[in-house]
């Protein structure tokens, strides 16, 4: 009755310690294809820590993220830096609450996208001009725009470009950090309605960490809610939301103005 | 005939921690079968338990302890237990749920959101269009409207959108949230008669209707769900009193 294939990820008994700070502790979870997880929580719950450990960006204290790569199970943790590095760039994509740190915003839009697929080997320049053109159509920014420097482009258009760089390469599994941050509210629906296109379209799997319980409503299947760097409770979305069970993630809820 | 859903003893209550732990009861030991084809109306006073039912049965709010077994794919699912991966297969292919309100992201059209349970079930973008397109001509959905998002839509026409959504795709078991709340007397024999359609088809009715008029018209059976005065002073009872009135 349950699917038979492995999990994307398999994450277990993960920690990290800034000194005698806690950034998250003992996580464990599964991510299986196609699926969309959101971890909530206030600020300095962990969140960050989290999605930073299992994306690759930070090494964690102890535990394991075990991969399902094109080659099989890797854990990101244990694997040489080669190894990790070609995971990152080829089968995972990161989107950046800032824009900044997923751009370069001095090269121009189609560079951004184009950038990412000559590291993955990419060298006809016709070819990764035509892929970078149908990603910029895809995450609806007008084509006139492709030679225009994302430094001129709004803050939705930014956060667009950069989906648009992370899922070139056909990532299976792409992090977004707080992604609909910053954003105005119809910016922000016209990025959740691209994001629901891509990941159903691309059956992607995705993790995003987000503090607006909304967002999370309206894209995520599952739900972490974290509290000083635990995961305190799990489940369906809608489960989370409308029947939350631990009393921190019932002060979440209940303080939402309108769900 | 064999059942589809199952409710054994039933239990559910909701503690909340931001009001001083207060328990709030709902269920005690709530007992249900529905078979293929049948039709049971859940009725009760506000505050019984009507929509907190179906909202266990699709999984939505967490059983407190009893078991809900539903029939899905070639065995059976007991809700207390399953996984959310579970659950959510459970959602695509077996039980169906109109709610009272649409929940979607603005700006996708109202097509897409009728189209997308059949969508996400493999169907070819060319046959779940046909079948969205026939259900909101059915409902009068102006075609005009069709490409919108139906934020903007007036509250009859967001239920109808809800509506065409669920009967979009076949499940054996649809839970219904008062469906024909806030329509006029043409849509709502126009429901009517897509409930009577999912019937005959050999789906399994669980709803909630405030017009006892509509709930004759659809409903085989009645379920009655009495909150004991105790349950209202929130201590801790509630009990389901007759499961009455074969067809």
């Amino acid at each position: 009755m349950t699917r038979d294939a492995a999990p994307l990820l398999a994450v277990r008994n993960l920690s990290k310690y800034y000194g005698r700070y806690v950034g998250c502790r003992e996580v464990a979870f599964d991510l299986n294809p196609g699926e969309v997880l959101a971890v909530v929580g206030e600020s300095g719950s962990g969140k960050s820590t989290l999605l930073g450990c299992v994306a690759g960006l930070t090494s964690p204290s102890s535990g394991r993220v075990v991969f399902d790569s094109s080659e099989g199970p890797v854990d990101l943790c244990r694997c040489s830096e080669v190894r990790r590095r070609l995971i990152l760039r080829s089968e995972m994509g990161i989107v950046h609450q800032n824009p900044r740190d997923g751009l370069r915003l001095n090269i121009s839009a189609g560079g951004n996208i184009g950038e990412r697929l000559m590291a993955n080997g990419w060298r006809h320049y016709g070819r990764i001009r035509e892929a970078a053109l149908r990603w910029i159509e895809r995450v609806e920014i007008d084509a006139a725009r492709m030679d225009d420097l994302p430094q001129t482009f709004s803050g939705g258009m930014q956060q667009r470009l950069q989906v648009a760089r992370s899922l070139v390469t056909r990532p299976r599994l792409v992090f977004m950090d707080e992604p609909t941050s910053g954003l105005d509210v119809s910016v922000q629906a016209r990025l959740l309605d691209v994001l629901r296109r891509l990941v159903g379209e691309l059956s992607l799997s995705l993790i995003f960490v987000t503090h607006d319980l909304g967002v999370a409503r309206l894209l995520a299947h599952r739900m972490m809610v974290m509290q000083r760097g635990r995961v305190i409770e799990t489940g369906l979305t809608d489960q989370v939301l409308d029947d939350p069970q631990h009393p921190y993630t019932q002060l979440l809820v209940s303080s939402i103005l309108r769900n | 005939m064999d059942w589809i859903l199952k409710v054994e003893e039933l239990a559910k209550h909701f503690r909340l921690h931001t009001q001083g732990g207060i328990r709030i009861p709902v269920f005690d030991a709530l007992n249900l079968e529905l078979c293929p084809g049948e039709s049971a109306a859940v009725c009760g006073p506000s505050g019984a338990g009507k929509s907190s039912l179906l909202r266990l049965v699709y999984g939505n709010y967490r059983i407190g302890a009893g078991a809900i077994r539903v029939r899905h794919r070639d065995g059976v699912v007991n809700l207390a237990e399953a996984s959310s991966d579970v659950i959510l297969d459970l959602r695509r292919w077996t039980v169906g749920y109109v709610s009272q309100f649409l929940r979607v992201i603005p700006r996708v059209p109202a097509l897409d959101i009728v189209m997308e349970p059949l969508c996400r079930r493999g169907t070819g973008p060319a046959e779940a269009r046909r079948r969205a397109e026939s259900l909101l001509d059915q409902l009068r959905i102006p075609e005009r409207l069709w490409s919108l998002s139906p934020t903007t839509f007036s509250g009859g026409e967001q239920q109808r959108i809800n509506i065409a959504r669920g009967f979009a795709a076949f499940y054996p078991l649809m839970l219904l949230d008062e469906p024909t709340a806030s329509l006029d007397p043409v849509n709502r024999r126009t429901v009517l008669d897509l409930i009577s359609a999912a019937r005959q088809q050999g789906a399994a009715i669980l709803s909630i209707f405030h017009d006892a008029g509509d709930r004759r018209a659809t409903t085989g059976r009645t379920i009655d769900l009495a909150m004991t005065p105790e349950a209202a002073e929130q201590s801790s009872r509630s009990e389901v009193r007759s499961a009455s009135q074969a067809e």
